[in-house]
């Protein structure tokens, strides 16, 4: 076996990393991009039977390699999906408990874990007007387990986000749960430098495992506020070869995976 | 009806129109360029997904407001500069509610109904900026957040076919339109073909949206192009990519050379089409046919 080292970007390691946390016979609510790579690769190696949906009103298509869709609402989507239903519908599908997991994006995220993809600056008179929530509110909302996947900059892991579009713990402690939310929440989140999660009691996030090669100062580094380190810090196995070519067969073209 | 009747007829000067479809699939594209040609201004718009039609407006100095929970060309071509420009310019207001909450707003109008409640939204700056408000639930004592019921003047529609009374079947994703077709005032529904109403009797279950609903059948083929017709054609995703690249470099100014070129300079929507070609519509049609199988 050669021992060169094996070449992948960030967002494949993010991919790939997130695509190994999700466990068989399992539904999941994705989007575009990233989120919709790292599914698919879990359905395509160790998760066969893990049902994608899509808010385009989608349930548990069969995906053709290096045939993917550009949004969630068009035709390629919906492959051989099993049902069709209106997008409220799908959200309350949601809203009502089926969807185990959420995979979401972020312009800025907070260290209680919430989603700005909304504005940088103020809401009325924005510095930068993002497209918006979509469905990632919603996500954030009632997906039981929801990850996110993130480049890890210090720009982006910020104290306090701009604009809560996603909402994480909020303020932390039992914040969540005295808006109103009484399930869902943020799971992990996962990054080309390592795993997150959150603690406990805080609901701060934690470092809880470092991407090979990658000390864990670098990630404090990255991060714009105090970040613990779990007690027991894990090291992630690095990208096999095998997963790297299952990944690179469903997206050839680098339309999901085009960051980092 | 013809698109140039309906537009006249039903869509009036600071009208709230939502549209149908979702982002690129079955955008009724052949009433957004007779608005636009018409230059019907001060409009308001809403959308589960707002995409190109919502620079296309923005071009032609038509759009006031914009109802949406996301608005960008389409994730391939990264975020609208068009769309920046509106909202960072304070031109367009951009009131972004979560995309279940738009949902429910639609659908809490087509109910009859002035609000429905959901976990959307709460705790977050959504629900700050939209002033929306909570209640305690009688029932149980949890919290909810209440959305208000959302009429719009116009509700906008495209789908495979329909008969002249306005019973309408759409094919593949319904998305929200049944929902805008009961809660809109008045409902244009630009179809691919017009069929007997007899072949609607064939397969009731397919009708989606009763007649009842309609106000105006306009038989368009190839009406939401360069958006996708589930089951008839796919999008055209080179034009989409040529628009996004000339507004990625000249922004609204872009948007308004797109509208020289394809929409002030045709008369009508089948000039349009015409100047896209056969050729590539067809190859459209075939592409949908590979991707479904």
């Amino acid at each position: 076996m050669s021992s060169r080292k094996l070449e992948y970007s960030k967002s494949e390691l993010i991919a790939i990393t997130t695509a190994r946390l999700l466990e068989d016979r399992k539904t999941i609510f994705v989007g575009i991009g990233l989120p919709m790579a790292a599914a698919l690769l879990a359905q395509f190696t160790h998760s066969p039977n893990l049902s994608i949906m899509f808010e385009g009103g989608v349930i548990a298509p069969q995906l053709k390699p290096g045939k993917m869709p550009l949004s969630t609402n068009e035709a390629r989507a919906g492959r051989k999906a099993m049902a069709f239903c209106s997008i409220t519908d799908m959200f309350l599908y949601q809203q009502r408990g089926f969807l185990d997991y959420g995979l979401l994006g972020a312009a800025q995220i907070d260290k209680f874990g919430n989603l700005n993809t909304s504005v940088i600056g103020d809401f009325e008179a924005p510095k930068v007007r993002l497209p918006g929530s979509g469905g990632g509110n919603d996500i954030a909302t009632s997906a039981t387990r929801v990850i996110i996947c993130v480049i890890h900059e210090k720009r982006r892991f910020v104290e306090k986000v701009d604009f809560v579009t996603s909402p994480g713990f909020l303020n932390g402690g039992d914040s969540r749960r005295e808006a109103g939310l009484i399930f869902g929440g943020p799971y992990k989140v996962v990054t080309d430098l390592g795993i997150l999660g959150f603690d406990s009691s805080t609901k701060a996030l934690m470092l809880e495992a470092v991407q090979d090669g990658v000390e864990p100062n670098s990630v404090l580094e990255n991060t714009g506020f105090h970040l613990p380190v779990a007690s027991h810090l894990q090291k992630i196995p690095p990208p096999s070869k095998h997963e790297l070519k299952i990944l690179r067969s469903i997206d050839p073209e680098k339309v999901m995976l085009r960051g980092g | 009806m013809s698109p140039d009747e309906a537009v006249r007829r039903f869509v009036h000067e600071g009208s709230h129109v939502a549209i149908g479809g979702c982002l690129y699939s079955r955008t009724p594209t052949a009433i957004i360029h007779e608005i636009i040609r018409q230059k019907v201004s001060g409009l308001t718009v809403s959308r589960s997904l707002l995409g190109m039609e919502g620079d296309l407006l923005v071009g032609a100095s038509l759009l006031r407001r914009a109802i949406t929970s996301w608005w960008s060309v389409g994730y391939a071509w990264g975020i609208s500069r068009v769309m920046r420009n509106a909202a960072e310019q304070q031109l367009v207001a951009f009131e972004e509610w979560s995309h279940l909450s738009l949902g429910l707003r639609y659908r809490a109008a087509a109910m009859g109904v002035t609000f429905l409640p959901s976990f959307s939204m709460l705790g977050s700056d959504l629900q700050r900026v939209n002033a929306v408000e909570t209640i305690t639930c009688p029932y149980s004592g949890e919290k909810v957040l209440i959305v208000p019921a959302l009429y719009p003047d116009v509700g906008i529609i495209h789908a495979q076919m329909a008969d002249e009374a306005g019973n309408v079947q759409v094919g593949g994703y319904e998305f929200m339109d049944q929902d805008i077709a009961r809660s809109s005032e008045r409902v244009i529904v630009t179809v691919e073909k017009v069929v007997n109403s007899k072949e609607i009797r064939r397969h009731p279950d397919r009708t989606t949206i009763p007649f009842f609903c309609v106000d105006a059948i306009v038989k368009v083929p190839f009406g939401a192009y360069p958006s996708e017709c589930w089951n008839l054609y796919e999008a055209d995703f080179d034009h989409f990519a040529q628009f996004a690249q000339r507004t990625n470099k000249n922004g609204i100014d872009g948007a308004l050379e797109y509208l020289k070129e394809f929409v002030y300079a045709t008369e009508s929507f089948q000039e349009f089409l015409k100047k896209i070609g056969s050729t590539r519509l067809n190859k459209l049609k075939r592409n949908m046919q590979n991707v479904l199988t």
